[in-house]
């Protein structure tokens, strides 16, 4: 009975099992710029990013089909060209970041959905907006691993000046120059990131595995590197949850694995240790000193 | 004597709004300077051209041989994220940038420098506290311990007392005083005359302009105490365009 549920779609379907490794692949790429989004208040930057990208995905889909390479490098020209256009707007003008993001991503989506409402039928809609985690090629798989690989190495790099720039901005700006390019870089893997969970998750539901566990660990670590080790271990285990939920009742995966995730989000609400809803009703003893 | 500092007809404003004016003036090397002034006298924004976060609207600062790297500042209101999960520890590490760079590993030496600096300041057994749960005199002590380890040959300081109780401000004067007797330029924007009186040997009276600077006892006197704020109301007025800006 349990080895029905949990293993055998997983030893029967090699779709599920290159599902699967796909979730894992962006689940340990996309969960740590996750924490860093949530650490820097900038949670709802990564949504804004998911919705601007999805020209640049459009227009590569009309010019070369579902040619992977085309879509990834539309995505990311259209997602950096909205984060540059952003910053280079705030450095310069009397407009805050959040404004000028929202400005450029809103029209970034509305450009999006015009091409491809144009140019596209809805079902290529869905396909760009919803993901198709079941239908991972190896193709897939190896540019998902290949971009999440390459995004854990340069936050491992930058680990240091992106502490720095989100815990105290103003001193790093003091002692050093790299301030601008660790916002920079970062914006860049946030847009990655969600390059790649795109093609398995769709623009829409990439950003959820971004930011949903990163807000369930902290209800339940405090250190960085324990917060990034509790948001990765709930994104893959959402995965694993999301992906049986979706084929034992038939339901769409990338939504599955997200409402999973928010099923893991809204239980630490609750029952988190680090300032959830049962710790604030049923405090601990507080120390001696 | 040489100086740290050279105002050359330094100009900084907000908005082209000068809050500093056509300043002018030496800070010399060594010097423990208390910058003072009534509320909008162009104090911080001074320290914020020191710094270089403000580009002068018209003049400039010749700093001698000090390069930029050589200057720590800690401003009115540190921009320190409370909320951040790091320990004090982290933090005060923060000051060993300038060794250590974004990228190059700890050392035991460096672990060691970091313990003295946090004993300095009287933060023993805090090392593994979150910042979070510091309170404003024990997070300005941490931010002294990050200076100390900074290193630096002119320190700024932007109202370092304000919101720290007697013992706190006793045990921060005498980390500044360190820093005197090592040779180190100090500048500190302060408000409590009394303060300046006991432990500044010179001051700096602005009031958007220059008022006096100088050996403190004769900057502190009540006639330019009341020309600064004379000086300061006559700022209120409707404004004018003047300097390059001008048509």
């Amino acid at each position: 009975m349990i080895w029905e549920f949990l293993v055998q779609p997983f030893a029967d379907y090699g779709f599920m099992r290159r599902a699967l490794m796909g979730c894992i692949a962006i689940s340990v790429g996309a969960t740590p710029v996750g924490v860093f989004l949530m650490l820097r208040r900038m949670s709802l930057t990564g949504d804004a990013m998911a919705h601007a990208i999805l020209p640049g995905a459009a227009v590569g889909y009309l010019i070369a089909g579902l040619s992977l390479g085309a879509m990834t490098i539309g995505g990311l020209i259209a997602g950096m060209t909205v984060a540059l256009l952003a910053g280079f707007v705030t450095r310069v003008t009397a407009l805050r970041e959040d404004t000028s993001l929202a400005a450029f991503y809103l029209i970034s989506l509305a450009v999006g959905v015009l091409i491809v409402s144009t140019r596209g039928s809805n079902v290529d809609l869905m396909r760009v907006l919803f993901g198709t985690v079941l239908a991972l090629d190896d193709a897939a798989l190896v540019l998902l691993s290949s971009i999440t690989s390459v995004s854990v190495f340069a936050l491992a790099v930058l680990f240091r000046p992106l502490v720095l720039e989100c815990a105290d901005p103003q001193f790093l700006r003091s002692v050093s120059g790299l301030s601008a390019m660790a916002h920079f870089t970062f914006l860049a893997l946030v847009v990655l990131n969600l390059v790649a969970g795109f093609h398995a998750l769709g623009t829409l539901m990439a950003v959820g595995i971004m930011i949903l566990p990163a807000a369930a660990a902290r209800f339940w670590a405090v250190g960085i590197g324990a917060l990034i080790a509790v948001a990765v271990s709930v994104a893959m285990l959402s995965s694993l949850v999301g992906l049986l939920v979706s084929y034992h009742f038939s339901l769409p995966s990338g939504p599955a694995i997200i409402l999973v995730a928010g099923l893991a989000y809204a239980l630490s609400l609750v029952f988190g240790p680090v300032g959830g809803l049962a710790e604030r009703v049923f405090p601990r003893r507080y120390l001696e000193a | 004597m040489t100086y740290a500092l050279q105002f050359q007809g330094l100009t900084l404003g907000y908005d082209r709004h000068p809050a500093v004016h056509r300043l002018r003036g030496e800070i010399a090397e060594g010097s423990l300077t208390a910058i003072v002034g009534p509320n909008g006298a162009g104090k911080s924004t001074m320290l914020k051209g020191v710094i270089g976060t403000l580009r002068p609207l018209e003049g400039g600062i010749d700093f001698g041989g000090l390069t930029r790297s050589e200057i720590a500042y800690l401003p009115q209101q540190s921009d320190v994220d409370r909320s951040f999960p790091i320990v004090v520890a982290d933090l005060v590490t923060m000051g060993l940038w300038r060794e250590i760079g974004g990228f190059a590993g700890l050392r035991a030496a460096h672990h060691a420098r970091v313990a003295e600096a946090i004993a300095a300041v009287g933060l023993e057994g805090f090392e593994k506290r979150p910042i979070g749960s510091l309170s404003g005199g024990q997070i300005q002590r941490a931010l002294f311990a990050r200076l100390l380890l900074q290193d630096a040959r002119l320190v700024l300081l932007d109202e370092p007392f304000t919101a720290v109780d007697a013992k706190t401000m006793a045990d921060l004067i005498g980390v500044v005083q360190r820093w005197h007797g090592e040779g180190r330029t100090v500048l500190a924007v302060l408000h409590d005359f009394d303060t300046v009186r006991d432990h500044f040997p010179r001051t700096m009276m602005l009031a958007r302009e220059l008022v006096a600077h100088g050996p403190t006892a004769q900057v502190l006197t009540a006639e330019n105490q009341f020309r600064a704020r004379q000086m300061c109301e006559a700022c209120a007025g409707p404004p004018h365009t003047c300097g390059r800006n001008a048509a």
